[in-house]
């Protein structure tokens, strides 16, 4: 599904991932986890189609297609989504329009004609249950107002939407309490279909409590260091990120 | 080219006694009674120019320099409103007023009383048939001998709109004036309104402005709005006319005690904007409202001044002002605020966000409060930014194109102001009007959205 080869990109000038190889099959779920500014939501970034960043090596291939050929919106409507660390807020712009264009986007790009106004709600109603997300967000301007906790499940909603096939949570669980991240992961599980594919970035190992990786990543530093299944995760929270770095200086 | 069109206020003074007799044969007595104090004050206050702070963005004499033609007639042009227009939009059920060139064109009547006392109809007529409450009001808030472009529509003005909501009465459909301009002459053109809603009326207005022929028009009108006690009016204006076009708009609005005023002027079109207004909060306990909304494009300006008058205690106000604009469009906002030394407990609220598209777009802004009292709550502010990249780039994310992205965020920052419109059909009328005005769908000239709102 997923072909990242000698990944570097930089930003202003200073080169933040410097040789990123990783391998996604459809059906896997794998976990990135690392220290502060080791790259993760760089990593994620450059994935989205994010221009502040800048791929000066590698190659990323989505589904048999160069990523870098594809803009950000064409990633998405090809089944690539982000669930951003940072959910944006947009003053004026309702949930509603905001996702019904995205959705009817989505759409054409499959040759199908736009939703209808009825079939688009009650998707909405059904998907808002799926991530127990409160019913009156939607009816507000996208993440206006809305708390951490809000926000996250927003991304989780949006992703219920839209259904990728390769969805990348850039650390979904910052932020949320125990309830709202058994929620969030819940979600996430719900949606978890044999064919899709998940990335899930994260500082901690509890999200992976409910959120079970096939494959644990350490990216330290710009390069992915060492690799192993969900004990992996365990040993890290065990011995903190010191034991990664001891064992490299080695 | 004449040695006369080297001074236009000469020129217009000229005009003035050149035409007289033919502008009070059309027109009526109280309206007559008013001109030659008004050009005595033009006389003395001229063109603004650009020494005047308040018009320091708008160069108004040279607008005035341009051949125009000037009628002191209505002139009669017979047209079934059917063929000419086609609505973009569904119509909205209004009570429906319409003026051509600056007369109000009988429907079939110059006058008429709609329910319970409500009139709609000519200002000329409604001199004639109601003198008492016509003189009672008109020419009492127009600040002639201050602005020169006032007196010049005092001394010149020989109709427009009347409307009177007696009191008590609350109107259920909202009124919908529409101000058509067409001809194969160049035109200018003085009118006048005079809106009166008596104690504890209620209603909506909209105001619609159209060109229908690629003809340039000049137009300076003067409105006069009057809120009695406890009355509530809300009145929407859509700027919409074509880019050859030039656009003087005075609004005066008087609020007595416990009244809501609310405007609401909206500019799609137009190739040169300036709007004046002017509330005085007069009594305690009211509330005034103050929205503005710009979109502007090419070359178009965009010039609007406000002035809210706290001059008694207890009052709230709320001004938002909002511009967008692209290409070489320019655009200005000056907001006064004046909070007298009696107007104690005032609640005074102004905020003018500007966004702009390109790097040769130009906004100047100048947010203004003047408080005397001591016991105040007043706050301003203003912003001039561009399109958010990050919110650009997170729709982008979720498969929204760019272009798309763009119009999205464009309509949310417009959508702040119409939100605040109250009429739920008419807001979402509007919208899809600002919609299709950024899209650049809305048509400027034949094929026009009269019932655009």
């Amino acid at each position: 599904m997923l072909t990242i080869k000698n990944l570097h990109a930089s930003i202003n000038g200073k080169e933040i991932l410097k040789g990123v190889n990783l391998s996604i099959k459809p059906g896997e779920v794998h976990a990135i986890m690392g220290p502060n500014g080791s790259g993760k939501s760089t990593l994620g970034a450059v994935l989205a189609g994010r221009e502040l960043f800048e791929v000066t090596q590698g190659e990323i291939t989505f589904n048999g297609k160069d990523i870098f050929e594809l803009s950000p919106e064409e990633r998405s409507r090809e089944g690539l989504f982000l669930s951003f660390q940072y959910p944006i807020e947009i003053p004026g712009v309702s949930m509603v329009n905001f996702m019904k264009t995205a959705l009817n986007e989505h759409r054409k790009h499959k040759g199908l004609a736009p939703v209808t106004a009825s079939d688009f709600l009650k998707l909405m109603r059904e998907r808002k249950e799926l991530v127990e997300i409160d019913s009156a967000l939607t009816n507000r301007a996208v993440n206006e107002g809305f708390s951490g906790g809000e926000k996250k499940k927003n991304e989780i909603f949006q992703m219920a939407m839209l259904e990728p096939k390769l969805a990348i949570l850039d650390e979904t669980d910052s932020g949320l309490d125990i309830d709202a991240l058994r929620i969030v992961a819940n979600g996430v599980n719900k949606l978890k279909k044999p064919d899709n594919s998940t990335i899930v970035i994260t500082h901690y190992q509890r999200l992976l409590d409910y959120i079970v990786p096939d494959f644990v990543h350490i990216l330290y530093n710009g390069r992915i260091v060492k690799t192993g299944g969900k004990e992996l995760a365990l040993d890290l929270e065990e011995k903190g990120y010191d034991w990664i770095k001891n064992e490299l200086e080695e | 080219m004449n040695a006369l069109n080297i001074n236009p206020k000469e020129n217009f003074i000229n005009l003035y006694f050149d035409n007289l007799d033919l502008i009070t044969e059309n027109s009526t007595d109280i309206l007559n009674k008013a001109r030659q104090s008004a050009l005595e004050s033009f006389k003395i206050l001229g063109f603004p120019n650009s020494k005047s702070e308040k018009y320091k963005y708008t160069k108004v004499e040279k607008l005035f320099l341009n051949e125009y033609e000037k009628y002191f007639t209505p002139k009669s042009i017979t047209f079934n409103i059917d063929d000419i227009f086609r609505c973009d939009i569904p119509a909205l059920d209004t009570h429906l007023a319409l003026t051509l060139n600056g007369f109000y064109l009988s429907n079939p009547d110059l006058l008429v009383e709609i329910e319970k006392g409500v009139i709609i109809g000519s200002l000329s007529e409604a001199a004639k048939k109601y003198p008492n409450v016509v003189s009672k009001y008109y020419n009492t808030l127009a600040d002639n001998d201050e602005d020169g472009l006032v007196a010049l529509n005092t001394a010149f003005a020989q109709d427009g709109v009347f409307i009177y909501i007696p009191k008590g009465l609350v109107l259920e459909k909202p009124i919908q004036i529409i101000n058509l301009m067409m001809g194969d002459e160049n035109q200018l053109m003085h009118y006048r309104n005079l809106i009166i809603a008596d104690e504890n009326a209620q209603a909506d207005i909209v105001i619609c402005d159209h060109t229908l022929s690629p003809s340039e028009y000049l137009s300076n009108v003067v409105t006069e709005v009057f809120t009695n006690r406890g009355a509530n009016l809300d009145v929407v204006s859509m700027q919409n006319q074509h880019n050859d076009s030039t656009q003087f708009t005075h609004l005066f609005g008087k609020q007595e005690r416990d009244s809501v005023l609310s405007t609401n002027t909206v500019s799609l079109h137009g190739g040169i904007i300036r709007n004046n207004i002017h509330i005085v909060l007069n009594d305690e306990n009211c509330e005034n409202h103050t929205y503005g909304l710009a979109l502007a494009d090419r070359n178009q300006h965009i010039d609007m001044y406000s002035f809210i008058d706290h001059a008694k205690p207890n009052c709230n106000s709320n001004e938002l002002y909002k511009a967008l604009l692209d290409d070489q469009a320019t655009g200005s906002f000056n907001g006064r605020i004046l909070v007298r030394r009696d107007a104690q407990k005032t609640q005074a609220f102004q905020s003018n966000d500007n966004l702009l598209l390109t790097a040769d777009a130009k906004m100047y802004t100048k947010p203004q409060l003047e408080i005397y009292a001591d016991d105040v709550k007043c706050t301003h502010g203003a912003t001039i930014g561009q399109l958010d990249m990050d919110a650009k780039f997170y729709m982008q994310s979720r498969g929204i194109g760019e272009r798309e992205a763009k119009l999205l965020l464009m309509f949310g920052f417009a959508h702040d102001v119409i939100g605040h419109i109250k009429i739920a059909p008419l807001r979402e009328r509007i919208d899809e009007l600002v919609n299709k005005r950024l899209r650049g769908d809305l048509s400027r000239c034949n094929n026009c959205p009269m019932n655009c709102c």
